[in-house]
């Protein structure tokens, strides 16, 4: 272990940064933005620079720590300000400061015409601090800290336009989701402490061999529900369509990228713990295969593309969690796909705000339609996307899925059939749901609205854009080739050279597999949507119907929950004050009505208070005069 | 004369000056008020800095001779619980005044008056908690409720003179329960070999069990209506909705924690047998009052006592902090009734401000406050995250303890209290939505955001929440020696972890 004295300004340069863009207001309208670029690109700079500082070092050398101050210290509660960067958390480093600086310079241009695009850098600043905090705290209060700090950057730029009350009401709701995450990741630490007297990742790992299954699998499950709030997996993944709401910028970095990944980093860092409870590690495969249909199902019948793109986020982050559930060969895989995954759909989004900001702000690919001809630029990168996901060879999505939809086969048994088949199941909906998309935005015939006059962006929102199209394409060649990835983040996820699991199919027949589930999907949309109608037809089956409806969970949710709330705090309001209160103003009554017959009530009260106080020293007075005789 | 008397006696000195001065000058009599509880603010600072945080015993201390008949005493003393809940009051105080600058000029009485009561309120706050007689806390906590009766009574809105009766009536409820305990507790120690009202002494006794938990109950029930428990909470909305900010403010971010101190202080203290008897009993109350706060602060239609309610669960926490009697319970406890002073400010003094300018305190009255008066919403903003515990801030780091302190010795209670969060979201974020987001209605567009004077007031109580979130340290450690002292006296020590490093 190295210490290090500049882990530090990672946090410290993008949070001191937020706060002064808020504290000076309406006087930094003018250089703002600028600056909160440049603060981005020199965290990031300073991340490469880690970077390369640790391929210099070898072995346990590799990883650096920080201890900044002592935060809390009660009895055997010793939490410091420690920060750790190691082999996993440079990876979050350098995406999270990589696509940040990249999403900053695209801001500038996308958010040119907001009167308040000096508040929004601030936030995306101050999410660029809390999000690096998650990934550099050495302890799991540490993370906690960066945990809701994402989650109120997160509020606050979903809510960006508030004035919108619906819009207000999405960053609400995200907010609210998360907290019940948040309860998961608040009782994995009480458990944690209980169980080892420490809450740092070093501590917890050294225990856990120590521990009881049962606890094992009880801050494992806590975690996981954690995970599901902050990665928008079942159950909790309803906020995540509506946030975006959000400004499209804040979509590609905090709501694809970077902070719903958090979950799939949280399971990761938390390998001691899943590795050792199977029961824990079950339960987050079944999340993440469900998910992983579930928000693929719903990317089939959204008509607005960003919410098409978030469903999708959902099934690729779903494919992530089904990854890390897999034991010590799945974690390598599953940052792998994040990495990829961070690429190819910040770059969609973008791409769909390219669009966007050249029509109007339309959402709806129904009034798409031959955007490819005004608009190639975006078009181009947006399609290189479009292949990555689908695991095209050789774009990124080949390298990370394929991988690990071969884990999850190779989990063998029923279990690894199930998992498997879900897996191929989703990379068939995929391919059906993103060509929809291609379609219907760059494809046939324009649909456009009149007042629509679509155009291509500008250089600073299409040079990020070209960027990430870059890394879609190469970045799961580089991750893989002579397995630099899993090599480089052994140390961190298995440390006992166990993953030579045995292969349930070889590669190529997965791969295969994968490209003819891919290929169908790709065929069924391009014949469904030869034509395609303004409105979205209302004939359509069960399925579709559930679909838009997001598979019905505001409705459940609304029925199970929000609904027998509401009644329950009505219910209480009315008892708080009819029996409650009621008894006690009974009591008043009486009082009152004995009294005013001698007084006027107002200053009565306060004399015979006063009365009964002398009344009740003299009495004390009393007691203790007769004590002593 | 110790420091301690010194800081005592220096707001009632303003008083007495204040009283000489012209009734018509209202501006002198502010700024005099203002400078006196200034010059007790540096007092306190100045205090704080010769106090020996890792010594255990009681400092500055003082004992003079008041009823030797009775072996009554004016002695104070402080540990590290009493000195961080007494610069609590002295750095709020000011700000008080500040904030509400013009908040005693409606009043029945004339402003002279308003500053006269609250700066005896100041000297009582301060003595309360310095006391270390009974007898001399006894008479110092029914005292208080004077000033608050007639600064409710005489200068609040609405059912003032209602609310105000309210809370006296509870208060004097609680205080005969109290007494009658006070004077069995005499007599105990005058069989035991000299009457007293030493409260070191008087933790030494020996009483029986029965003896313990009558007095016990005597004691507790006085301050489970201070520190609102349920079910004895009512007064706490009513008074909070006809209260002035200022008044609210100092009710339930000072006086209150009277109630919290003095479980910690007396009832365990002194019957640490019944303590150890009524402590499920006790945690039970102080989880469905962290619940049922809650949910009744979600259900609230007027803001201010939405603020009431969101403290009865916050007291709800303290309480099971102290009950869980861990280290990290114990200081998490004490931690959180100083943020909760800061916290609860923050939320009445910009609630306050909100009030005034649109004229009514009905959360549906707001809407789109952001975009008029955007410095007025983000203190609004921070406070309510302060109240919902956000990490950075220092009520997070207070509420953490008190959890992870009870988990150990009662999971179920501290997994119910952690779905608090939850609940805490939700009673923020919804009138953070009402009145700060969505369109700005025609009525609000004309509001003026926070002139100067009321920036100066609010950012101290900001800046105290994120450095103390930040770097709690110089807090904690006070702390920590006080809870040391109460554990080793109570015979209790932490529970070790199952697996051990």
């Amino acid at each position: 272990m190295t210490t290090s004295t500049n882990l530090v300004y990672l946090i410290a340069l993008p949070l001191f940064s937020a706060a002064l863009l808020l504290l000076l207001g309406r006087i930094a309208d003018k250089w703002g933005h600028i600056f909160a670029t440049l603060i981005s690109a020199s965290v990031f700079v300073i991340g490469v620079a880690e970077f390369f500082a640790m391929q210099g070092r070898d072995g346990e050398a590799r990883a650096a720590t920080q201890k900044v101050f002592e935060w809390i210290s009660v009895g055997t509660f010793q939490v410091d300000a420690s920060l750790l960067l190691d082999q996993l958390s440079i990876c979050f480093v350098l995406l999270i400061s990589g696509v940040g600086t990249l999403i900053h310079i695209y801001s500038i241009a996308y958010m040119s015409h907001d009167h308040d695009r000096r508040r929004f850098f601030a936030y995306l600043n101050l999410f660029i601090a809390a999000m690096l905090l998650l990934v550099l705290g050495d302890s799991y209060l540490n993370l906690y800290v960066g945990w809701e700090g994402v989650g109120l950057a997160s509020y606050l730029l979903i809510g960006f336009w508030n004035q919108k009350p619906a819009y207000a009401t999405a960053a609400k709701k995200a907010f609210v989701a998360n907290r019940v995450g948040d309860l998961g990741l608040s009782l994995a630490i009480m458990i944690a402490f209980t169980q080892f007297g420490t809450v740092t990742f070093a501590g917890v790992k050294e225990g856990a061999s120590g521990a009881s299954a049962g606890a094992l699998t009880a801050i494992g499950a806590m975690l996981l529900l954690a995970a599901a709030g902050k990665s928008a997996q079942f159950p909790l993944q309803s906020w995540l369509g509506d946030a975006m709401a959000g400004p499209t910028p804040v979509s590609a970095l905090i709501h694809a990228a970077t902070m719903v990944t958090a979950g799939v980093y949280l399971i990761t860092r938390s390998n001691f713990i899943f590795d050792a409870s199977p029961t824990a590690q079950l339960m987050v495969v079944i999340v993440g295969a469900i998910t992983l249909l579930f928000g693929a199902l719903i990317g089939t019948a959204k008509d607005d593309i960003k919410k098409a793109l978030a469903a999708s986020t959902m099934s690729q982050i779903g494919y992530m969690i089904l990854a890390t559930g897999l034991g010590p060969v799945g974690y390598a895989f599953a940052i792998m796909h994040l990495l990829t995954h961070g690429f190819f759909k910040a770059g969609m989004f973008l791409g769909a705000g390219s669009v966007m900001h050249g029509m109007n702000d339309e959402v709806n690919m129904r009034r798409y339609g031959a955007i490819r001809k005004v608009m190639p630029i975006t078009a181009a990168t947006f399609g290189l996307g479009y292949l990555a996901i689908l695991g095209v060879p050789p774009f990124a999505g080949f390298y990370s899925k394929d991988k690990i939809i071969e884990t999850a086969f190779n989990a063998g048994g029923v279990e690894g059939i199930l998992l498997g088949g879900a897996t191929l199941l989703g990379a068939a909906i995929t391919a059906f749901y993103m060509t929809r998309v291609m379609v219907l935005t760059f494809a046939g015939t324009k649909r456009w609205d009149e007042n629509a006059h679509p155009h291509e962006s500008p250089f600073l929102m299409w040079a990020p854009m070209a960027i990430l199209a870059i890394g879609s394409v190469t970045s799961g060649f580089l991750l893989s080739s002579g397995s630099a990835l899993v090599n480089w983040l052994e140390p961190v996820v298995n440390e006992h050279h166990e993953h030579h699991a045995e292969e349930f199919l070889p590669p190529i027949v997965v791969s295969i597999m994968a490209l003819v589930f891919v290929a169908i999907g790709v065929a069924f949309a391009i014949l469904k949507y030869r034509t395609v109608p303004l409105v979205a037809p209302l004939d359509v089956s069960v399925f579709t119907k559930a679909a838009r409806k997001d598979l019905y969970q505001d409705s459940f949710n609304e029925a199970v929950l929000m609904r027998p709330g509401q009644k329950l705090t009505a219910g209480l309001v009315t008892t708080d004050y009819k029996v409650i209160d009621g008894l006690v103003r009974s009591v008043g009554w009486v009082i009152q009505t004995t009294s005013s017959a001698l007084r006027s009530i107002q200053n009565g009260y306060v004399r015979s208070y006063a009365l009964i106080m002398v009344l009740g020293v003299l009495a004390l007075v009393t007691a203790i005069w007769m004590v002593t005789l | 004369m110790s420091i301690l008397t010194t800081l005592l006696l220096l707001p009632l000195f303003g008083a007495i000056v204040i009283s000489v001065l012209p009734v018509g000058n209202a501006k002198l009599i502010k700024q005099t008020a203002l400078g006196f509880s200034l010059l007790v603010t540096a007092v306190s600072i100045f205090m704080a800095f010769s106090f020996k945080s890792d010594e255990a015993a009681l400092q500055f201390t003082e004992t003079r001779s008041w009823i030797s008949a009775f072996n009554i005493n004016y002695s104070v003393g402080i540990d590290g619980m009493a000195l961080a809940l007494i610069l609590m009051t002295t750095i709020l105080v000011p700000i008080v005044f500040l904030a509400g600058w013009n908040e005693s000029e409606n009043g029945r009485w004339s402003v002279k008056v308003f500053y006269i009561l609250l700066l005896i309120l100041e000297t009582m706050m301060i003595g309360v908690f310095a006391a270390t007689d009974v007898f001399l806390f006894y008479v110092i906590f029914e005292a208080m409720l004077l000033p608050v009766y007639f600064l409710i009574g005489g200068y609040g809105v609405g059912e003032r003179a209602a609310a105000a009766m309210k809370f006296l009536l509870y208060s004097l409820f609680g205080g005969l329960l109290m007494l009658a305990a006070l004077i069995g507790l005499y007599i105990i120690s005058t069989n035991q070999g000299g009457g007293t009202f030493d409260i070191t002494k008087l933790s030494e006794l020996t009483i029986d069990s029965t003896t313990q938990n009558w007095l016990f109950l005597g004691f507790f029930i006085a301050f489970a209506i201070k520190a609102p428990l349920w079910p004895l909470h009512t007064w706490l909305p009513t008074a909070a909705k006809s209260a002035t900010a200022g008044t609210s403010t100092l009710l339930l971010g000072v006086l209150d924690k009277v109630g919290t101190y003095g479980m910690i202080r007396f009832c365990m203290n002194f019957f640490p047998e019944a303590t150890k008897t009524f402590t499920p009993a006790i945690i039970t109350l102080a989880v469905i009052s962290i619940l049922y706060g809650a949910f009744l602060a979600i259900g609230q239609k007027d803001i201010n006592s939405l603020i009431a309610f969101t403290s009865i669960s916050h007291f709800g926490f303290i309480t099971l902090g102290i009950f869980a009697l861990t280290s990290q319970g114990l200081t998490g406890a004490i931690f959180y009734m100083v943020n909760h002073g800061f916290s609860t400010a923050a939320l009445f003094l910009t609630a306050g401000w909100m009030i005034k300018r649109r004229g009514s305190s009905q959360i549906s009255d707001f809407g789109g406050l952001q975009r008029v008066t955007p410095v007025l919403a983000w203190s609004f903003f921070l406070a309510g995250m302060s109240a919902l515990a956000l990490p950075g801030l220092s009520s997070f780091i207070s509420e953490f303890l008190v959890l992870v302190g009870s988990f150990a010795k009662y999971p179920v209670a501290a997994i119910l209290g952690t779905t608090g969060i939850i609940l805490a979201s939700l009673y923020v974020l919804i009138v953070v939505q009402k009145s700060l987001h969505g369109e700005t209605p025609e009525s609000n567009k004309g509001m003026l955001d926070l002139n100067l004077r009321e920036k100066i007031a609010i950012a101290p109580v900001i800046v105290v929440l994120v450095v103390l979130g930040f770097y709690p340290k110089p807090v904690l450690s006070v702390i920590n020696t006080t809870t040391q002292t109460i554990m080793t006296h109570a015979g209790v020590s932490d529970p070790i972890a199952k697996v051990a490093k």
